[in-house]
């Protein structure tokens, strides 16, 4: 059996007929190519897959591609124009947080959906927030020091700025 | 990892919800949020041949008042359930148990209902529900029934529902004013689930205990009500030594889990003292 479906991927409209039991981020990674949802634990636990839908960060292994039908997904390629970065993702740059970098993407977008809903979060709320993303390098301190400065940098207006280094 | 391979229908109404179960028999799972069924598809402990989505069924949404019961939609999220003002005013301890499910993305995507209709052994719910005394609305062919919740967590991973009926809404009746709650939860590091939980009731009349609810998650095969520490402490007055002596008591009797994430003792153990933490935080929040 094969199921149409018909979804917003970065922005872009995606038609496409997936075999039910494919997850999100098979379909995003296998059929759209977008290879920054991560597959690390597959057992909705780790984060590293975690992806945007409809605005809120969910881990993207644990739902169906037939699932999303009709919504809107937004992954690591789609936060900022190609050549740019979203502030979130300069402030981990600029705050050294990512070692290995295997977790980041799934780190960055759950921080833009705690920032979108706290602007200001104590350590204490970032270390909550991010509960669902697992660091196995274990580089919190600078995840968390790179997520304060996020939360600093867009509520001074901070947007998407060409990559400098 | 994929689960084995299965035909996917979405249905628009509970009805038709009802009639592709009847359909298909026992061979179809509903799936909502899927946080609770496709972990287990995967591992392939269950393998139906038929999915029926029922996440877009908007009958089965929303929170509302009906007299004296807090109604909650089978499909409100978890998030929804630890952030909705009416479920805080009318149910705290629901709030608490919803705000310490899973992580954020789980509470993003997983429901109530969803986790009450899995019963899984160490999911946070059962705890809370016990001590709310809610009940559970399945509607099947036959009609709408309610399930109370001393009736409804049969068995490890089985529920009182029956294979063609569906969990449509949970109903709490609202507490009395100076009733305390405390929800507290030794989580496994990874997952989030509990290895034990402990939800407790306090209402207070002056200094002693007018009523004392206990439920405990995790720690068995099927949650329970603690019901003779209640009945120890009802009328009592809740004092630390009290409530310690009661709650040392927790467990006798019942059937312990016994696994990789903690022995029959170890969890025991771990009972007694979240029960005794439970106890004194409800109490001290229904002083005020």
């Amino acid at each position: 059996m094969r199921v149409p479906i018909r979804l917003t991927v970065n922005g872009v409209e995606r038609e496409a007929v997936v075999e039910p039991r494919k997850l999100l981020v098979q379909f995003l990674r296998d059929d759209l190519g977008l290879t920054g949802a991560h597959i690390g634990c597959e057992t909705s636990q780790c984060g590293a897959c975690t992806v945007l839908l409809d605005g809120d960060a969910v881990k993207s292994c644990t739902i169906l591609a037939v699932q999303v039908d009709g919504a809107s997904v937004t992954t690591i390629e789609g936060l900022a124009p190609a050549g740019t970065l979203h502030p979130v993702q300069r402030a981990f740059w600029d705050e050294h947080g990512l070692q290995c970098g295997f977790c980041t993407p799934g780190m960055v977008l759950s921080t833009v959906a705690l920032l979108a809903e706290d602007p200001d979060p104590s350590e204490a709320a970032v270390r909550h927030g991010l509960e669902g993303n697992i660091c196995r390098c274990t580089g919190y301190q600078n995840i968390v020091l790179a997520v304060r400065a996020a939360a600093a940098a867009l509520q001074h207006g901070a947007e998407a700025e060409p990559i400098t280094g | 990892m994929n689960p084995a391979p299965f035909a996917y229908q979405r249905a628009e109404s509970v009805q038709e919800a009802i009639s592709l179960l009847q359909e298909h028999g026992e061979s179809a799972k509903l799936i909502a949020g899927g946080h609770s069924l496709l972990p287990i598809m995967k591992l392939r402990l269950a393998e139906p041949e038929q999915l029926i989505d029922i996440g877009r069924i908007a009958e089965l949404r929303g929170v509302r008042r009906d007299g004296d019961a807090l109604v909650i939609g089978a499909l409100t999220t978890h998030r929804q359930v630890a952030t909705d003002p009416a479920i805080t005013g009318a149910a705290p301890l629901l709030t608490e148990t919803a705000s310490r499910v899973g992580d954020r993305q789980v509470r993003n995507r997983g429901t109530i209902g969803g986790a009450l209709a899995h019963a899984d052994a160490a999911s946070d719910y059962p705890a809370a529900i016990l001590a709310l005394e809610a009940t559970m609305t399945a509607q099947g062919p036959n009609g709408t029934r309610q399930i109370a919740a001393s009736d409804f967590f049969v068995d490890f991973l089985t529920s009182a529902l029956q294979p063609d009926e569906v969990l449509t809404e949970i109903r709490i009746p609202v507490l009395p004013g100076g009733t305390g709650w405390s929800y507290q939860k030794l989580a496994n590091q990874a997952s989030g689930y509990a290895i034990v939980g402990v939800a407790a009731l306090v209402t207070l009349d002056g200094d002693v205990a007018r009523d004392v609810r206990i439920g405990v998650t995790g720690a068995s095969p099927v949650a329970w009500r603690a019901a003779a520490i209640e009945d120890a402490l009802r009328g009592a007055a809740l004092d630390e030594a009290a409530v310690t002596r009661a709650a040392a008591l927790a467990g006798e009797g019942v059937e312990m889990l016994d696994d990789l994430h903690g022995s029959a003792a170890y969890r025991t153990r771990v009972t007694r003292g979240l029960m005794q933490r439970a106890l004194l935080e409800a109490a001290g929040r229904a002083r005020g």
